[in-house]
């Protein structure tokens, strides 16, 4: 039985039944700029990164099933200027100061942003005011960086079985939050084991005491940009 | 002492001169005169009108994140904040000893960055003056200016720079704003490829430093009147030096001398710094003033950098910087030398120095070594001080138990000579400008003086004729009477 395909920026890419538009080209090693989404977790169809036209219309290719025939365009000017001004309003949103970062050259944030050609945030900046959780001995939360991918969220919940982390709020209040009425993460069950330990695109979730480890060259998109690195598959953090 | 030209009897009745900015880039400063009607000067000060609140912002931010955010104060010497903070982080991390790979590799990355900052400093921004006169043609008195009058000195400051800022590029992974050092040791070694690269040409960095000695030696020779003479004033001075009392600029105690050379005070753990040095603060500048407690503000001010360590130590312990620094010392008869323009010469030999050290350090195999980090019993405060280019530098936090930074006091090296700079001014007002028509040569004088502590001020005034300097001339009552501009388009 011949394998049912579908084009993506005209290359063909076969598919098996159930997997989405996003799923069959990580598989065809076709890169489609995303942020929330992981091949080990239900798709959120969030960050809107990876939003093609299938034949003419916007929509998430992390939730959209593949569907034979279907013409998807996803490396367009149009597209990727669309990309261009979400992540510039991540960048806004929050406090992205990629200079001390210890994700720096891990971010994929910063690693997209790089891919897509962001060469300003151009929007003004919000400033937010977001302590840092650092009392857990193990692990700090920065949310300063967070973009609310919720693959923490996800991971914590429906893998690891805890529920260490939600979003709560709405709207442009949202933000991350732990399961814990003192509101730090010391006092939740999470660690260092858990998926949600290892599965921030950006710098949120940082294991203390170990940054700026890697010298600048050996880091993760130093060495490649984010289209080129292997695409990771399921159960991969 | 000029202390009494800081602040006139009767300013009201005084014509204000104001070169504003002095700078754009690395640190915006300006200079006030105050003129009586027969162009006397009355008051003169240096002030540093920049407000960058580091100490604040890097409140609540974990430790190890601190070197690499507070090297971002400076795009000139980075590395000295990099490797400061990271040494006050050590502390913290109970790494009393770093690894002999880790400290050689920190080593290396500071004298690089001695090499290319010293070397920026003297043929970019100060061997216009120098070579050209200090109210010479403004439109040469620049770089380019020295590259088409003396090419080959121009190609080797630029050379020299350039070797610099590579040793650091293989340390900390950058040429500016790296990543190299971190609480407890580094995050890298050289590799066999490029120590090798650096050794191809570290022969030829020592021998053109060493022409640079000599280059500003002969200034002094031809021109000790006014090399000796220009905007002197006697000081007490500072900096950290070996345990043996020789010239070290990565780590060491502290030591200080007053104006005649007289030790006030010898090994002294830098951890200690606040029982020694008090900041005073005054109304009409960002720039605190720090003093010597036992001598008080009035007293207590001292000189730190080149010319400082230079005059402070017992011995540089590398032998062509040695000899240079024998013959700089036989030239001012074993007497402290005072002359501001000194600076350039001290400044000289430890490039030579740093460009020996790394010869040095090339040559030795722990650089190459696997064993970058060392840790101990954790500390809630640490203090780092390193020799930066323009002088002493004390970073001090303290750190909670949960790894966050609950306080910081930086004082830089520009912060030390603070009072120093204000009385080169002074003295450099009243040497040339006191009853004269304002020029701009004669204004050029002043920056000359600034430029000879601190390159970040004179980045500007050199930045290839586009410096923008206004000058005004108030009456009584403020109103305009004349204004001066000079700009890319007039000049």
């Amino acid at each position: 039985m011949s394998e049912a395909t579908f084009t993506l920026d005209g290359k063909t890419i076969p598919f098996r039944e159930g997997q989405t538009i996003m799923q069959a080209a990580m598989a065809a090693a076709a890169y489609i700029p995303r942020l929330c989404y992981h091949p080990g977790l239900k798709p959120h169809g969030s960050c809107k990164l990876c939003t093609v036209k299938v034949n003419g219309r916007h929509t998430a290719s992390c939730t959209y099933q593949a569907q034979p025939g279907l013409a998807v365009e996803s490396d367009t000017e149009e597209l990727n200027g669309e990309r261009r001004s979400l992540l510039q309003m991540l960048f806004v949103e929050g406090n992205h100061f990629c200079p001390s970062c210890e994700a720096s050259g891990n971010c994929q944030l910063q690693a997209t942003a790089y891919e897509l050609k962001m060469m300003t945030p151009h929007y003004d900046h919000f400033f937010p005011d977001r302590p840092v959780d650092a009392s857990h001995p193990e692990y700090l939360l920065d949310f300063n960086r967070c973009i609310l991918c919720s693959l923490c969220v996800r991971a914590s919940r429906d893998v690891d079985g805890k529920n260490v982390f939600a979003l709560a709020e709405r709207g442009i209040k949202t933000r991350l939050i732990v399961n814990a009425e003192s509101g730090l993460l010391a006092d939740t069950n999470f660690s260092a084991d858990d998926m949600a330990a290892h599965v921030c695109p950006v710098g949120v979730i940082l294991r203390k005491r170990t940054g700026f480890s890697v010298p600048i060259g050996q880091r993760t998109y130093d060495i490649n940009p984010i289209s080129a690195l292997p695409q990771p598959k399921a159960g991969e953090s | 002492m000029t202390h009494s030209f800081e602040t006139a009897a009767r300013p009201e009745n005084l014509r204000r001169v104001a070169i504003d900015p002095l700078s754009r880039v690395e640190g915006h400063g300006k200079v006030t005169l105050l003129l009586d009607e027969n162009n006397k000067v009355q008051q003169a000060r240096l002030h540093i009108v920049e407000f960058r609140g580091f100490e604040k912002f890097i409140q609540g931010r974990p430790y190890w994140e601190v070197p690499v955010m507070v090297q971002r104060l400076c795009g000139i010497c980075p590395v000295s904040h990099h490797l400061a903070s990271s040494k006050a982080m050590d502390v913290i991390v109970g790494a009393k000893q770093l690894t002999p790979t880790a400290e050689k590799i920190r080593r290396l990355m500071h004298y690089g960055q001695i090499l290319q900052s010293h070397a920026l400093h003297f043929f970019h921004l100060s061997s216009p003056d120098l070579l050209f006169g200090f109210d010479s043609d403004m439109a040469k008195r620049n770089i380019v200016g020295v590259a088409e009058k003396y090419p080959d000195t121009a190609r080797q400051g630029v050379l020299l720079r350039k070797f610099g800022q590579e040793v650091i590029r293989h340390t900390a992974g950058k040429r500016i704003h790296g990543t190299g050092a971190i609480p407890g040791g580094v995050n890298k070694s050289l590799t066999v490829p490029e120590r090798d690269e650096l050794l191809k040409d570290i022969g030829q960095i020592v021998a053109w430093s060493r022409d640079a000695v000599h280059l500003i030696k002969q200034m002094h020779n031809q021109n000790s009147a006014l090399y000796d003479g220009f905007g002197a004033f006697r000081a007490n001075f500072m900096s950290i030096l070996g345990d043996d009392g020789a010239l070290d600029l990565y780590h060491g105690s502290l030591r200080g001398r007053d104006a005649d050379g007289n030790i006030l005070f010898d090994g002294m753990d830098y951890q200690d710094y606040t029982a020694l040095i008090e900041e005073d603060v005054k109304p009409w500048t960002y720039m605190k003033f720090p003093y010597l407690k036992s001598r008080g503000p009035q007293d207590g001010w001292y000189r730190v950098g080149p010319l400082s360590r230079v005059q402070n130590c017992d011995a540089i312990p590398t032998p062509l910087a040695e000899m240079e620094r024998r013959e700089f010392i036989d030239y001012s008869a074993n007497t402290p030398l005072h002359a501001p323009l000194g600076y350039h010469w001290t400044r000289m030999i430890e490039m030579l120095f740093a460009a020996e050290m790394i010869n040095e350090l090339l040559h030795d195999d722990d650089i190459l070594g696997t064993d970058l980090m060392t840790s101990g019993e954790r500390a809630e405060e640490g203090v780092g001080v390193i020799e930066a280019p323009r002088g002493t530098l004390i970073h001090h936090y303290r750190v909670d138990e949960n790894d966050l930074v609950t306080m910081c006091n930086l004082i830089v090296s520009t912060t030390h000579n603070n009072q120093a700079m204000n009385e080169a001014v002074r003295q450099v007002a009243l040497q040339y400008l006191d009853g004269n028509e304002i020029t701009e040569g004669l204004l050029n004088h002043i920056e000359v003086a600034i430029r000879a502590f601190d390159p970040c001020l004179s980045c500007a005034t050199h930045a290839l004729g586009k410096m923008p300097l206004q000058v005004e001339l108030l009456d009584n009552t403020g109103a305009m009477l004349s204004t001066f501009t000079r700009s890319a388009d007039n000049g």
